[in-house]
């Protein structure tokens, strides 16, 4: 039992962790822009496959860096081409671009890697077991990942804080014209931004498509959760996407390992007739359910709270 | 005689600073009395306050005698109270008669109908033409909203206030930004549209105060220093010092 | 300034016979129209696409009721349209069962009212936020139902969802609905009720407060109106009418499955809508007879028609955020004065956009050959390296040799160019056309 609570809070928050790659860079480009950019999914996919891809033609090291490069590169394109122009039609138009762009991206992906899922494997170097948590083994893999993930999360403050780059970024956050007006290219920051927002998903991807399956329909599986986490969290605050991707990291971990539903607890007392409602909901376990408690999350909190749990700016 | 609108005590405040500090007003019906004072004074917060933009931070706004702090904007509309926007606030893609035609219809009982046609609505029909003439845009009643030059955007933003047929009236700063003819025929407009009723109106232009306010209240940093008549409040020294300066006209 | 005028406005209410006529002679017109149609088009495949056009006409106007009407952006909304389908196909179930006296064509009745019942449900819940946030319920509330379709095994029936027989009902003047003709008719009949009965609703007091709301949801509350309110309502309408095409789905394929419930089906009725024009009332009937066509037709083409289905989407949404109505309607300027200068003004025009269309053909035909070689060689390496169009031609492009994709790339970046240097042309035919009529219209 101990086990499984040990081994489960150690996915949750890779999984956590995994989430806030993306949530960051999704809360960036919000916060920068005001445009919730239903694309930022497609791009850990495509950080996925160009790693899988590169992977297979100069080896792991090479993909992590230089497929976020590539991913972000197509990010910045999109910005000055696309969304740009979206952005002078309306809030609507900006969306419904994102929107597409998704659709978009999910397809070229397939017309390139087809609908299966692709071979992306653990690199040799990092095949092994870590340690053991009782009798289960915890592998490096997986460890590599959350290190990795936190040495990023220093990196973006560093820039964020340190660099001058980083304080225009900061800066453009809130007062974009004022930072204009003062001489700096701001078109030139939001396509910046775009771009380091979809690296930093991208290499979401290129270290978690080893891990997890890495198939054309990661960003449709991905995409809503993320959105969940970033307007519990606090559209617009760093802070809250973290403390909401570890909550909804730890409770989808926690809710696929448990296993009982409410017939387990209470079904000597009573006992639905099989073929309705009740009974499916009587017999439905915790990891059925697994899957939908984010959505209940967002409907809930979007209803009762709709700053988030942390955010300063109201969706 | 109740007032029409009466404040007491009003505070807002924004985190810790206060824009209003304590304004105790008292309009009375038929009225037409100027809110003036210098820039940052709260005078476009007091409108929002009284309208129902913005929930007090304390004190109680009562209009013809009814409590009505903290009801949203559309309860308070519906108890005949109307306002006008500082910078114009009407729907830009909506025709200039579907703009006034909007403000028409609760206020003609048709509320959320959704079986009637509203072109077939023959009183909707005659108010809105009314007002559009009173307005002077009859003539560009087919226009998108957002096409007409800037006066005729601030009479179509006074038409959309009164159409509604409220008897209290608010109007914030509806002459800015006009010329010297544009603004007389704004005030000849507003002279006539206020006939009957109780007006508020936020002015800059001293002129057009002193011509048409039967009362003035002076608001500086969030108070009233000084409500009264407009020779009294010319000579007033306080509100010298504060707005007028020493040499006013 | 004077008193009121005591002319008449030509908006005033004296409609006389003949505008009455006029007013009613589209509605007239579509009627014959819809009824005329499987005689032009005989064919069975040909009924069938009818039938899913009008369904989706149905669908999509209902979603404009939300988008283009009051302003509310849904990613949801196959949710009503989905539960609408599965309520249907239990309710026609149960009829069948029990004997009772209810024909076919009552039971998109039954699909409304499930409609209307989950839009107030829901609508209660997602109404009260605007904007980004609606946006997000909707997208939230559309996952969860998707969700749960995997739990509710006994509503939602699992993998194979719950099929109907429509041929089971009572029948109606000796019309059981098997053959597609009559299906077709019942389809359209209430495809025709419902866009007149939402066209009337455009033009109530409610209609226009959505409109209000969508331009200005703030000033709306200082005439009076709870915009809220007014968002609700439109809701619950949008629901009922996504419930009736849901009904009229199941119906029509006497099955309803947890894809009528899905993200997909809520992001076809949105790019229908959106490609067709959200400002105008006709534009998602375009879009949805545009969008029926195309993923009919085009899958028949290519494989990956979905790829050319999303550019052109976004191709809209950055060329002409109006949709095909938006852009037909930007000529109606042009459409004035006298009848010849009207034809000569157009004529021109029209012939400028032919002289643009031929470059920009072979850029579009260069870069479909690109991603169409690009495709094959990555995906279908099974097939070998010789690509074959059209069943009966005996076209093949050898993708290892370089001449395709030479050509390819020439085609496209070439057309381009030459589709720029087009664009001059249009404008001139444009300013010529805007001028004539400007005289003409003296």
């Amino acid at each position: 039992m101990a086990e499984l609570i040990i081994i489960s809070t150690l996915n949750g928050v890779l999984y956590g962790m995994l989430l806030f790659l993306m949530a960051s860079g999704l809360t960036l480009i919000f916060s920068m822009m005001g445009v919730l950019n239903f694309a930022h999914a497609s791009f850990y996919m495509l950080g996925a496959f160009l790693g899988y891809q590169i992977s297979k033609w100069a080896g792991f090291v090479p993909a992590l860096f230089l497929a976020p490069l590539i991913a972000g590169g197509c990010g910045a394109l999109v910005e000055r081409f696309g969304l740009r122009t979206a952005h002078k039609h309306g809030h609507v138009a900006e969306l419904l671009f994102t929107f597409g762009l998704a659709f978009v991206l999910e397809e070229v992906i397939q017309i390139i890697w087809g609908k299966l899922a692709v071979d992306y494997r653990v690199p040799p170097l990092l095949d092994f077991s870590a340690f053991t948590v009782y009798a289960t083994n915890y592998p490096a893999y997986k460890t590599f990942m959350l290190l990795f993930s936190i040495a990023i999360f220093v990196g973006l403050i560093l820039m964020l804080t340190k660099t001058r780059t980083g304080l225009i970024i900061q800066a453009s956050l809130t007062h974009p014209h004022m930072v204009a007006m003062l001489g700096h290219n701001v078109p030139r920051v939001f396509m910046l931004v775009f771009g380091l927002g979809t690296a930093l998903a991208a290499i979401a991807g290129v270290i978690a498509g080893p891990a997890l399956v890495t198939q054309s329909n990661m960003a449709a599986l991905l995409g809503p959760i993320l959105f969940v986490v970033v307007v519990v969290g606090g559209l617009g605050s760093l802070s809250g996407a973290f403390v909401a991707s570890l909550l909804i990291g730890l409770l989808q971990t926690f809710a696929i390992a448990a296993d009982w539903s409410l017939a387990r607890i209470f079904g000597q007392y009573f006992q639905p007739a099989s073929g309705t409602i009740l009974n499916d909901i009587w017999t439905v376990t915790v990891a059925q359910v697994g899957p939908l408690l984010p959505y209940l999350l967002l409907v809930l909190v979007l209803i009762f709270r709709p700053t988030g749990l942390m955010g300063t700016r109201d969706t | 005689m109740t007032s029409a609108v009466e404040l007491r005590g009003l505070e807002k405040r924004f985190g810790k600073t206060g824009i209003i500090r304590g304004v105790n007003l008292d309009v009375r019906p038929s009225e037409r009395h100027a809110v003036i004072g210098p820039n940052g004074a709260g005078k476009s917060t007091l409108f929002n306050l009284i309208s129902g933009r913005l929930v007090p931070s304390a004190g109680s706004i009562h209009l013809r005698g009814e409590n009505i702090t903290g009801l949203r904007p559309y309860e308070i509309n519906r108890r005949g109270l109307s306002r006008s926007f500082q910078v114009t606030n009407i729907f830009p893609r909506l025709s200039v008669w579907e703009n006034v035609r909007c403000a028409v219809l609760w206020s003609m009982g048709y509320k959320y109908s959704f079986w009637r046609n509203v072109d077939k609505l023959d009183d909707v029909r005659e108010r809105t033409q009314q007002i559009l003439e009173q307005i002077n845009l009859i003539d560009r009643r087919q226009l998108p909203a957002g096409v007409l030059t800037y006066a005729e955007q601030r009479a179509l933003e006074i038409g959309v206030t009164i159409a509604g047929g409220a008897d209290i009236i608010l109007l914030d700063e509806p002459t800015a930004g006009m010329s010297r003819s544009e603004a007389e025929h704004a005030v000849s407009l507003i002279r006539r549209i206020s006939e009957g009723r109780t007006l508020i109106i936020i002015e800059h232009d001293m002129g057009v105060v002193f011509d048409l306010a039967d009362r003035i209240s002076v608001l500086v940093y969030g108070q009233i220093i000084a409500t009264d008549q407009p020779a009294k409040i010319k000579a007033n020294p306080m509100v010298q010092q504060a707005y007028l300066g020493a040499t006013a006209a | 300034m004077s008193g009121p005028t005591t002319t008449m406005l030509p908006s005033a209410n004296r409609t006389s016979i003949g505008a009455r006529i006029r007013s009613y002679s589209l509605w007239i017109g579509a009627g014959i129209v819809l009824l005329i149609l499987p005689v032009v088009f005989p064919s069975g495949t040909a009924h069938t696409t009818m039938c899913l056009m009008a369904i989706m006409i149905v669908f999509a106007l209902s979603y404009n009721l939300l988008l283009g009407q009051t302003g509310m952006l849904s990613f949801g909304h196959a949710v009503y349209y989905g539960m609408a389908a599965f309520v249907t196909a239990h309710a026609m179930n149960w009829v069948v069962r029990n004997g009772a006296p209810i024909p076919l064509p009552l039971i998109p009745l039954v699909g409304g009212l499930a409609g209307l019942f989950f839009g107030i449900v829901f609508g209660s819940v997602s109404t009260k936020r605007g904007g980004t946030a609606f946006a997000m319920i909707s997208l939230g509330l559309a996952e969860l139902v998707a969700s749960s379709s995997l739990v509710l095994r006994s509503f939602f029936g699992g993998d194979e969802g719950i099929s109907t027989n429509r041929t089971k009902l009572l029948t109606m003047f000796g019309w059981d609905f098997g053959p597609q003709i009559q299906v077709y008719y019942l389809i359209a009949a209430w495809c025709l009720l419902c866009m007149i009965l939402m066209y009337a609703i455009t033009r109530t007091p409610l209609g226009r407060m959505c409109n209000a709301v969508r331009e200005n949801p703030e000033r709306v509350e200082f005439v009076g109106y709870n915009p809220q309110t007014v968002r609700f309502i439109a809701f619950s309408f949008a629901g009922l009418f996504a419930g009736i095409a849901g009904s009229l789905a199941a119906i029509n394929f006497e099955l309803a499955t947890s894809g009528d419930v899905g993200i997909g089906r809520s992001g076809v009725v949105l790019l229908a809508a959106y490609i067709g024009g959200v400002g105008f009332f006709v534009g998602p009937i375009l879009g949805a007879i545009l969008v029926t066509l195309l993923s009919l037709r085009l899958s028949d083409v290519s494989e990956i028609w979905q790829l050319y289905f999303g550019l052109l989407f976004i191709g809209m949404i950055i060329f002409s955020p109006g949709g095909l109505s938006g852009l037909l309607m930007r000529h109606a300027p042009l459409w004035r004065g006298p009848l010849g200068i009207r034809l000569a003004g157009f004529g021109k025009l029209l012939l400028s956009y032919l002289i643009a269309l031929i470059p920009a053909l072979v850029m579009i035909a260069g870069a479909v050959l690109l991603v169409e070689m690009v495709h094959h060689v990555a995906q279908k390496t099974a097939e070998g390296p010789t690509m074959h169009f059209l069943r009966q031609n005996a076209w093949t492009i050898d993708t290892r040799s370089y001449t395709p994709w030479i050509a390819g790339i020439v085609m496209t970046i070439g057309g381009f160019y030459l589709f720029r240097m087009t664009w001059p042309i249009i404008e001139r035919a444009w300013n010529d056309a805007a001028a004539q009529t400007r005289r003409g219209a003296v």
